[in-house]
């Protein structure tokens, strides 16, 4: 009836698991409680979850990495305490077998469930203000990949609480992730969580692709897209291309531990180096699916806050497409080890090197961009210096490592770890916090504390120096990653080193939380009555903040490239717009409803409970058969309901 | 969405058009083309599958091989199924242009009755090897074979779900432009099917026998 | 919002507006061309018209002749002025397919030669 799910599954013997998780819980518990006793379920019912507005499922997402980044980090910290202490002759405090879990659960959710949302809700929000349009081509689709996402979330913290995560790192590599070896439930929530975000990343990409390039204001040309438009979807069409073969290569995992296949196991001519090959196809693109936007991100703070137009517009959109194709021919550098022979390692170590070239010529157009700008040191244009200095430091690691007899030395060293780490967090997360305070006052329609967000980025980029540099000259002694217990006591003060950089991380992580709390707090003292608080170029701030559900009473006609910059030089149109009515999508609690019973599935399929599995799949079914007898999906604004509610809105001035 | 500004003349459209700035698209475009870099995506997928034949098909850990075990008679008689089904989902979806369901429903039928007589034959296949012990679990390249040539199966058996839910709407709702755009991506999913399945008879059961 | 309002009324990736029976006419030469390019590939499996060491290359082109009927008789790939975003995201597709599957060819069998040979594999 319940499959192999028994009482045995709650960690009852395990301290750490056991407190975290009623910790969770209570606070879990707390949140709803609040939420149902103060009266706010039909309002986030009907304003958010079943929401299928950009904008909403844009901040949903972002909320949602930036509470798993607190988990995630919080398995960082974990990890830096036990080397920092487990040294020599101490044993630390975490048995192997839950260290483990815990670098495997780190990297998964680092990667799925911090980055992929934050950047994904980034282009959610931004894109379609960017366009000039209304929303993305399927706007339902989008909040069912925003929900198939938070499923997926959900079931792997289930992890935590009942039954046990992977331990083979969160790349989940055969042998020791086929059944034989890992026999209970870890792999498969692994499996499972992500074959799931998997599709509902898969459908954002496509929806993202076919917004761009199909609706787009009227005079938006390709060339006269904001650079974020080009990033995002060069980044996109990276989704749709490479998520695919992820999905095909869990397909074959799952089909050798459920129904006794030989795909990638020890016996009957599997081939585990498959697995790694078609492991890092997919790996090596999101990477870039994760950095371009990051990258679009810096193009448009750097233009904004230099108050020049973006240097090298064309440069930068051919690099950018030079970097989405390339970015399927390096795969291999991840595995040089693996015995290929010199002439497969040479040729992807030279494409490797080949593509830090548009990178670069990326760097210097921002360069150029600040060069004769009157530049502002507001707290993205931090971020976005702070990315500068240690991508190009991270990314020069990267063409050391593409040498491919360097990497025979340092590979799956913590040489290796120090890089990527760089890369992302310099890469990534910088782009995304920049992101983040640059695009709050526009989404929440108030400024964020600069202060407190100057604090946050000092310390995450001291946090991130402490913390990671050590770990270079560390590959370099020789130091293996994913160590559970150090042997060599001359490691011990660069591990300490690293730790108290965590720790400074962990105090920029506070300086956000306050940030936060105190923009909140101060809120009304803090509200966007203009819509365009920096002065700046694109249509998103030709809204008023938060823009209206329909973004644009009257779509922009767009005559240039950084449309909204022309029309404030243009100034203002004498006589009011003449509106006409517009059609918005209704809401929907499709996406809510088919991630329920996403959730459903996955749980019963990791826990053999194979009834249910069958119901959850039938359901899904069910609400798509549903979802595609509905032709009603669209609602109408009228044009004297528009006038009326335009002059409603706080500010005339930045009205198209 | 709301209404484009309208063209001056066919020239400045066109050249608008090629360089993409006459506004959103209609909604017949947005979709199609949303379905279509859908179906790349599934392409790619199935080429994940592929490749993982490719490298498999020689690992029989000896068991049966591909030539002891594919009958070319009935791949031949598959193949003619799926194709003149894809031919027969053609000519649905221009009776349905055309406004005329009753040819619409024949042809649908027609699509269907071939489409089932595709998988009819690909399971009895899949039954016999099994029976024979030549199962999925019994080596590597049969679990790539079935699961590459399973894979597009339970796609073309959902393709066949959707045909009746197709008839069903047209029963309910007549050929609606709304009930025609989906039509229209069923029709490309079916012949994207068709596309597959050259690179399956090719790859696996023509060069299988070689 | 059907679109058929609009000028370009599109059918499927790519087609304008065309007779029936041209569109009649493509379907059936495209079926017409795809039985005999089946009917070919079998002949050339199965017979010795092609010399031996090529067959595998006369299958592969074949069948990309096939997959080329498909796309522009029944797909109608090709016509249309806003076809050129279709054509271009199928020529990334394709482009990624050949990298995936070419490239994880010539990479396993690098690595698979420089296995050590293994008793009864």
């Amino acid at each position: 009836m319940f499959g192999r799910l028994t009482w045995d599954a709650i960690p009852f013997h395990e301290p750490i698991p056991l407190i975290t998780s009623v910790v969770v819980i209570l606070i879990v518990v707390l949140v709803l409680g609040t939420i149902v006793i103060k009266g706010w379920v039909p309002y986030l019912w009907s304003e958010w979850v079943t929401s299928v507005d950009h904008k909403r499922i844009g901040v949903m997402y972002v909320v949602l990495g930036l509470i798993m980044l607190l988990r995630g980090f919080s398995d960082a910290i974990m990890m830096r305490s036990q080397q920092a202490i487990a040294v020599g002759g101490a044993q630390g405090y975490l048995p192997p077998e839950h260290y483990d879990q815990i670098f495997s659960a780190h990297g998964t959710i680092m990667i799925f469930f911090v980055a992929m949302p934050l950047v994904v809700g980034l282009m959610n929000f931004v894109v379609p203000l960017q366009l000039g349009v209304r929303d993305v081509a399927f706007p339902v689709l989008n909040s069912v990949s925003f929900w198939l996402t938070a499923s997926a979330v959900l079931l792997i913290n289930l992890s935590l609480f009942i039954g046990n995560f992977a331990r083979t790192g969160w790349m989940n590599y055969p042998p020791l992730s086929e059944l034989a070896f890992s026999p209970d439930v870890g792999v498969d929530y692994y499996l499972w969580s992500l074959q799931i975000s998997g599709v509902g990343t898969l459908l954002a990409g496509i929806n993202m692709v076919t917004t761009i390039l199909k609706l787009r204001a009227p005079g938006m040309t390709y060339f006269r897209m904001p650079v974020f438009c080009w990033t995002a979807l060069c980044s996109n069409m990276l989704i749709v291309a490479a998520f695919p073969i992820l999905t095909a290569t869990f397909v074959m995992l799952l089909l050798d531990r459920y129904l006794g296949m030989h795909f990638f196991t020890n016996d009957g001519g599997g081939s585990q180096m498959m697995y790694v090959n078609l492991f890092w196809a997919w790996g090596h693109p999101e990477v870039y699916i994760l950095v371009l936007p990051a990258f679009g991100v810096y193009s448009e703070v750097i233009a904004t806050f230099s108050g020049k137009a973006l240097f090298g517009y064309r440069s930068m959109v051919l690099a950018t497409l030079g970097i989405c194709v390339l970015s399927f021919m390096v795969w291999l550098h991840h595995f040089f080890t693996m015995g290929a022979g010199a002439n497969v390692n040479a040729f992807f170590g030279i494409m490797s090197m080949i593509i830090a070239v548009p990178t670069g010529v990326k760097i210097f157009n921002w360069l150029f961009t600040m060069f004769h700008g009157r530049i502002i040191f507001t707290v993205p244009v931090l971020w976005t210096i702070g990315f500068m200095v240690t991508f190009v430091i991270g990314g020069m690691t990267g063409v050391l490592l593409a040498v491919p007899p360097v990497d025979f030395v340092v590979h799956n060293t913590v040489f290796l770890v120090a890089h990527f780490h760089n890369v992302i967090i310099g890469g990534v997360l910088f782009g995304a916090m920049a992101a983040y305070n640059y695009w709050f006052p526009k989404a929440m329609g108030f400024t964020l504390h600069e202060g407190w967000g100057k604090a946050s980025f000092w310390c995450w980029f001291f946090g991130f120096y402490l913390a990671f540099m050590p770990l270079y000259l560390l590959g370099l002694m020789g130091m293996p990653r994913r160590l559970q217990h150090v042997t060599e006591p001359e490691w011990q003060p660069l591990l300490l080193a690293a730790e108290a950089g965590a720790l400074l991380i962990f105090a920029g992580i506070l300086c956000q939380i306050m940030q936060l709390y105190v923009s909140i707090r101060d809120r009304e003292k803090r509200r966007d009555l203009t819509g365009d608080p920096w002065d700046a170029r694109t249509l998103e701030w030709a809204t008023t903040s938060p823009p209206p559900a329909y973004n644009f009473a009257v779509m922009p006609q767009v005559g240039a490239r950084d449309a909204f910059w022309e029309m404030k030089q243009a100034g203002q149109p004498a006589a009011a717009p003449e509106y006409e009515p517009i059609e918005m999508p209704r809401n929907s609690a499709t996406g809510f409803i088919t991630a329920f019973f996403a959730v459903t599935f996955g749980f019963a399929a990791i826990w053999h409970i194979w009834w249910l599995a069958i119901l959850g799949l039938l359901a899904v079914a069910i609400i798509m058969m549903a979802f595609g007898w509905v032709e009603d999906r669209e609602t109408e604004i009228s044009a004297g309901q528009l006038a009326r509610m335009e002059r409603a809105r706080p500010n005339p001035e930045s009205a198209s | 969405m709301t209404v484009a500004a309208e063209p001056r003349d066919i020239d400045t459209q066109e050249l608008l058009v090629a360089i993409g700035g006459v506004g959103p698209a209609p909604t017949r475009t947005v979709v199609a083309y949303g379905f279509w870099i859908f179906l790349l995506s599934d392409i790619i997928m199935f080429s994940g599958l592929f490749a993982a034949y490719a490298v498999l098909s020689g690992n029989t850990a000896g068991g049966p091989t591909g030539r002891e075990l594919f009958d070319l008679r009935t791949l031949f008689i598959e193949t003619a199924c799926l194709l003149f089904s894809s031919y027969t989902c053609g000519l649905a979806a221009l009776s349905g242009e055309h406004q005329r369901s009753d040819r619409f429903y024949v042809f649908a039928a027609l699509t269907f009755v071939l489409g089932a007589a595709f998988m009819f034959i690909e399971i009895s296949e899949f039954v016999h090897m099994v029976g024979k012990g030549a199962g999925p679990s019994r080596s590597a390249f049969l679990s790539a074979f079935f699961t590459l040539v399973g894979m597009h199966g339970a796609h073309v058996s959902t393709g066949l779900l959707w045909l009746i839910y197709m008839a069903a709407q047209v029963l309910a709702k007549g050929l609606s432009p709304v009930v025609l755009r989906r039509f229209l991506c069923f029709s490309l999913f079916w012949h994207a099917l068709d596309i597959i399945w050259v690179g399956v008879f090719t790859m696996v059961y023509l060069m299988g026998v070689d | 919002m059907d679109g058929d309002d609009r000028i370009f009324h599109e059918r499927s990736p790519g087609v304008e507006h065309q007779e029936s029976r041209a569109d009649f006419l493509s379907y059936t030469a495209g079926l017409g061309l795809a039985v005999l390019l089946t009917i070919g590939s079998v002949v050339v499996a199965q017979t010795d018209l092609l010399w031996p060491p090529g067959i595998p290359v006369g299958l592969v082109v074949l069948a990309f002749a096939q997959i080329g009927v498909h796309l522009v008789f029944f797909l109608h790939l090709g016509t249309g002025t806003d076809n050129t975003n279709n054509i271009i995201a199928l020529a990334f597709g394709l482009l990624i397919v050949f990298l995936v599957i070419t490239g994880s060819c010539w990479i396993m069998v690098n690595l698979n030669d420089n296995m050590m040979a293994m008793p009864g594999r």
